[in-house]
């Protein structure tokens, strides 16, 4: 049997690894993979608590997330497509046409 | 504690079994592709080593074993050396969920053997998901080589394998439905009971699923007519074209393995498995679904020597505007009649 | 022999996901992040969620990796690699993610923490997912799929060239 704590444990810290990659990294394809580190981590919470409950509901959001962050990577790939197709930039810092 | 360690034995023997099947398959299949090359496009094919050419494979795995494995001087050395195992895990993993058969009792012992290795509750999922995988070999190796052609193959596979994962998953999706089971033994059994209860004939969406099933199946394996990735017109061979020697015969060796998973799917799918059609001829399940499967992989080799390859923007369109629509329909169909 | 397991699988995640971060092709990241996923997909596994865990090989390693992949050779690949890596004016991350993931951990692992008993040892099916997917959770469900063909028909605007 595994305590709860370690799936919740590996969570955070797959969770923080993202958290860092978003925040350190300037190449927005890499950032996005980091955002779906961060999206699968969140999915490791639901489902340990899921499993730790013996409640359905978990896995059912955990459903959920996989769902939207499907969604969330076709629209932010299809930006980044006619972003580069317009401005061939891949550095996010570099993305500053509305700053004031 | 003795149960478990029997258990543990037979699960091993069984993965050995598999193994070495899997692995030997392609050895009488290149031979037999060649041939049937031969007689359907009126050739002689080969002849000369052996008795009707039959010794071929042993030259041809000679010829690959001995051949330098080139390695692309700007190639991403790791990955070019990783991809071709990338495609044949999954090829192999795939195989943990497939039964070809029910269970049988062994003799003097009186213990049941099950011929499959798990039967899983999500075998129907799992098969999709890990067959899916692998395409990764085929991207890095397009990638890894450094090499326009490849680049371009590794693309079109992925475009194309996305493009008919879609159809694929209606298809099993269709099969779900009309079985009540995500589970491939349980599938089966719904199927038991002669032609008229295989799923093919499930009049009318039976036959419109199992077209859908081939069709989007026959892209997944890169076959022709779809095997754009590997177009020698206008690729020169597409992902595997700076490989060479071992590593070019292990993606030799997931493409077919991968073309008997298609076969041994629709199998189980549609043509009710180990079933027998008529019910009064006394084979062992085992030849039934033996012999369907040859006939299958026999139709993929016919359709290869017999059509012409699509154009790429042909083959997006078959799968974005006929296949998923269709499908959709289907799907609503089947609901209905199941009700 | 769970545990074991568990910590192996959590081991290659943790690894692979600092290869995500730490790598400078976006091609590498990919690849670890695929071993990452599927790290993740075996502790499923373990956490009796087999549906969830395949679901997850299909869907993400199966479908948003290749896009992401599909995308990255698109795209110039040359241009994107060209990052310096680490960076030295991002020192204030350095100080702040181990400190808040040293706090999280203590929080989780200490005394604090819910012991809740282990659940149960079968593993959910499908059957009974899916009929509280189609019963309990319809709403939700049908919004998701409003969410994703806004998103399909989204991207296909988004990336199709302008058409006068």
């Amino acid at each position: 049997m595994i305590p709860v704590a370690w799936p919740i444990a590996l969570g955070a810290i797959l969770f923080m690894i993202g958290v860092a990659g978003v925040l350190l990294r300037k190449n927005i394809i890499v950032m996005l993979m980091s955002i779906e580190l961060m999206l699968n981590s969140v999915n490791l919470n639901l489902v340990a608590f899921s499993y730790h409950l013996g409640d359905l509901r978990g896995q059912i959001f955990a459903i959920f997330t996989i769902t939207v962050a499907a969604a969330e990577v076709s629209v932010a790939l299809g930006i980044l497509i006619a972003l580069v197709r317009n401005r061939r930039v891949f550095n996010a810092d570099k993305m500053d046409t509305m700053r004031g | 504690m003795f149960e478990t360690t029997v258990e543990v034995i037979i699960i091993c023997i069984k993965v050995g079994v598999a193994g070495m099947v899997l692995f030997s398959l392609p050895i009488p299949l290149t031979w037999v592709e060649r041939k049937v090359a031969g007689h359907i496009q009126v050739r002689l094919g080969p002849f000369r080593v052996g008795p009707h050419g039959i010794l071929q494979p042993v030259a041809d795995m000679v010829k690959m074993l001995l051949k330098e494995d080139v390695i692309p001087t700007k190639a991403d050395k790791w990955l070019f050396m990783l991809a071709p195992i990338m495609t044949m895990v999954p090829a192999f993993a795939v195989f943990v969920a497939i039964p070809v058969g029910d269970k049988f009792t062994l003799p003097f012992i009186g213990k049941d053997i099950t011929l499959y290795m798990s039967d899983m509750n999500v075998a129907v999922v799992y098969i999709l998901a890990v067959s899916g995988l692998s395409i990764y070999g085929i991207i890095f190796g397009g990638w890894a080589s450094n090499s326009k052609y490849a680049v371009m193959g590794g693309l079109r596979s992925a475009a194309q394998m996305i493009s008919y994962e879609v159809a694929m998953s209606f298809a099993a999706v269709g099969v779900v439905m009309l079985s009540n089971s995500l589970s491939l033994v349980e599938i089966v059994k719904s199927q038991s009971g002669g032609l008229f209860h295989w799923n093919f004939l499930y009049l009318p969406v039976g036959p419109v699923w199992f077209m859908i099933f081939f069709i989007a199946g026959l892209a997944e394996v890169n076959r022709i007519p779809f095997d754009l990735p590997e177009d020698e017109g206008s690729l020169a061979a597409g992902y595997h074209v700076e490989y060479s020697g071992m590593r070019f015969a292990f993606f030799m060796l997931a493409e077919y393995i991968a073309m008997v998973t298609i076969s041994v799917l629709a199998v189980i799918f549609f043509l009710g498995g180990w079933d027998d059609p008529t019910g009064v001829i006394p084979l062992p399940p085992i030849l039934w679904f033996v012999g369907k499967v040859a006939a299958f992989i026999y139709l993929f080799m016919w359709i290869r020597f017999t059509l012409p390859r699509y154009r790429y923007d042909q083959l997006m369109t078959i799968g974005w505007k006929i296949l998923i629509p269709v499908s959709l329909v289907c799907v609503l169909v089947t609901g209905l009649m199941r009700i | 022999m769970e545990k074991v397991f568990f910590l192996i699988f959590a081991a290659v995640a943790v690894g692979s996901a600092l290869a995500v971060v730490t790598l400078k092709n976006p091609v590498h990241s990919a690849l670890a992040l695929i071993a990452c996923l599927l790290q993740v997909a075996s502790v499923f596994v373990l956490l009796r969620s087999p549906f969830l865990a395949v679901v997850q090989v299909f869907i993400y390693v199966g479908a948003v990796m290749v896009l992401f992949l599909f995308v990255v050779m698109v795209l110039d690949i040359r241009q994107a690699r060209m990052e310096a890596f680490p960076q030295k004016e991002r020192w204030f991350v350095y100080a702040i993610v181990p400190v808040i993931t040293v706090e999280l951990l203590t929080v989780i692992l200490g005394k604090g923490f819910p012991r809740l008993g282990p659940g149960s040892t079968e593993a959910t099916t499908v059957e009974v997912l899916g009929k509280a997917l189609f019963t309990e959770y319809l709403f939700p469900f049908e919004v998701v799929s409003v969410l994703l063909l806004a998103a399909m028909v989204g991207a296909i605007i988004m990336v199709k060239k302008r058409w006068d």
